[in-house]
């Protein structure tokens, strides 16, 4: 299947940007430099094209009822103007995606699948949703910019009237006038800082795009790419789909209990297997590991223990840009996850030390 | 004598009759992005060429660093241990990898030289 393009692709490339294809899609991995975006991103502003990311909408009388099956964490605190990180689990506790939820209206909510799981997700809600909740796919309707950075807050203030200084985490705006375009302002990421999500009609993607670039200039503003995105993530130990969590892999597995709530009114798909590991502790646990010989841990790398015995793997990993450090994310038997405990990873020839570290590696 | 050039992006400079130095092209540099550990073969180690001799490591991902002639390693860049970036910056001169004593100078036949390098990569470079 041919790759899609976001409508802003070809401004991308204007830009410099070095194209690679992820999750359907062809998309700038970096314009200038990962550690310059990044840098950009954790001391000012950054401004992505996540357009890639989709949106689906779920309507109805029973939409509610329908995400307490679908999902994990507890959609009846959701209220018209509020956002919730959520997972959607298979019946033995798998990951099938994770994703925000917004509640737009009464009985009107949105998703956001990650671009490789659009199709399956939507047909994943379409299969158990409740009588009385309709599916829309919207995906190709939306573009999806992401301004992050501590300056980002300044940035899109000066370009519309509306209060978006206030706008707690996790809330977002129905109907923010951007640079005369319209849109949906979140506050939330994927990159550890503070920042913002819009969500705006395809068509007027480029408009905000080229308003924000301008604005932000005297702050520092640079365009990022996937690159920078997922160091950005890695450091602030965000999951990334197919990597920290898969439908192998269960959130309590990857430290993402704070979204699974079996206690809810509603029995959801996979309540029964999560119920029963966060009772007995999940048998695998995801841990922050630093290297201490020389060397960068890199995804499915195998990791010992100090027998050379394989006790798992590594989900990501790369030279951490903010602390210099060569530091991953591995999931291992639970009985090696304690803080300090000495692993070994298995760098392609060479086995090399490592340490069992705290994570976030990275926190604002 | 000027410098020659692999279709792996790599450079070798003929330093002496059997001693080359080698490393990769600003291309290639630029195709891997923020260098951040290179990981060379010792001195002595026997290279044999076009399999790989050690890797690069950017940000983003692990590439393999592959000799354009066999013969033995007889000095590595010391300074990329703590300035991988080197190979960034200056990827033709202070960014060097290694020196390598040839035994078959047959291999440096079948390299380019830096105009048919410029055709190949304008080319696409693969």
């Amino acid at each position: 299947m041919e790759n899609q393009r976001t409508i802003l692709y070809d401004k991308h490339v204007a830009l410099g940007a070095k194209i690679v294809p992820f999750g359907g899609f062809e998309m700038p991995v970096q314009y200038s430099s990962i550690k310059e975006e990044h840098r950009a991103v954790r001391e000012a502003v950054g401004l992505f094209d996540v357009s890639h990311m989709g949106e689906v909408i779920l309507e109805g009388e029973s939409a509610l009822e329908s995400l307490q099956v679908l999902l994990t964490n507890d959609a009846s605190k959701l209220e018209v103007g509020k956002a919730q990180y959520s997972l959607m689990c298979n019946e033995s506790g798998g990951t099938v995606d994770d994703f925000l939820v917004y509640q737009l209206d009464v009985n009107k909510y949105m998703v956001i699948p990650n671009a490789a799981n659009r199709e399956r997700d939507r047909k994943w809600i379409e299969q158990h949703v409740r009588p009385g909740t309709t599916v829309t796919d919207v995906s190709d309707d939306y573009a999806l910019l992401a301004l992050q950075g501590p300056k980002a807050v300044d940035v899109l203030q000066s370009l519309t009237e509306v209060d978006v200084k206030s706008i707690d985490m996790f809330r977002f705006k129905a109907d923010v006038e951007i640079a005369g375009a319209h849109a949906i302002v979140s506050r939330s990421g994927y990159t550890g800082e503070d920042g913002f999500e819009i969500y705006c009609d395809t068509k007027d993607a480029g408009t905000i795009w080229d308003a924000l670039l301008e604005t932000g200039q005297p702050e520092g503003i640079l365009p990022c790419g996937l690159g920078a995105r997922d160091t950005l993530r890695f450091e602030a130990r965000l999951p990334l789909y197919g990597q920290e969590i898969t439908e192998t892999i269960s959130p309590l597995e990857a430290k993402l209990g704070f979204a699974v709530k079996v206690n809810k009114d509603t029995d959801f798909i996979g309540k029964e297997a999560l119920a029963s590991e966060k009772e007995n502790g999940p048998s695998r646990k995801l841990v922050g590991i630093e290297m201490l010989e020389k060397g960068i841990p890199r995804t499915d790398y195998p990791v010992y223990n100090q027998d050379e015995k394989r006790i798992g793997h590594i989900t990501s990993g790369t030279q951490s840009p903010t602390l210099g450090k060569n530091l991953g994310l591995a999931l291992v038997e639970a009985d090696y996850a304690a803080l300090g405990t000495e692993v070994i990873v298995g760098v392609r020839k060479r086995k090399l030390k490592a340490s069992v570290v705290r994570t976030p590696f990275y926190k604002r | 004598m000027s410098k020659l050039f692999s279709k792996e992006h790599e450079w070798v400079d003929v330093l002496n009759d059997d001693i080359v130095r080698v490393g990769i092209t600003d291309y290639a540099q630029q195709e891997l992005g923020d260098i951040v550990f290179v990981e060379n073969p010792e001195v002595d180690e026997t290279v044999t060429a076009n399999e790989s001799m050690g890797t690069i490591e950017s940000v983003k991902t692990v590439s393999e660093i592959y000799v354009p002639v066999s013969g033995v390693v007889v000095k590595i860049n010391e300074e990329l241990d703590d300035e991988p970036e080197l190979v960034n910056t200056n990827p033709e001169d202070e960014g060097w990898l290694v020196e390598i004593k040839i035994t078959d100078r047959e291999g440096l036949t079948n390299l380019m030289n830096r105009e048919e390098y410029q055709n190949f990569i304008e080319n696409g470079g693969e």
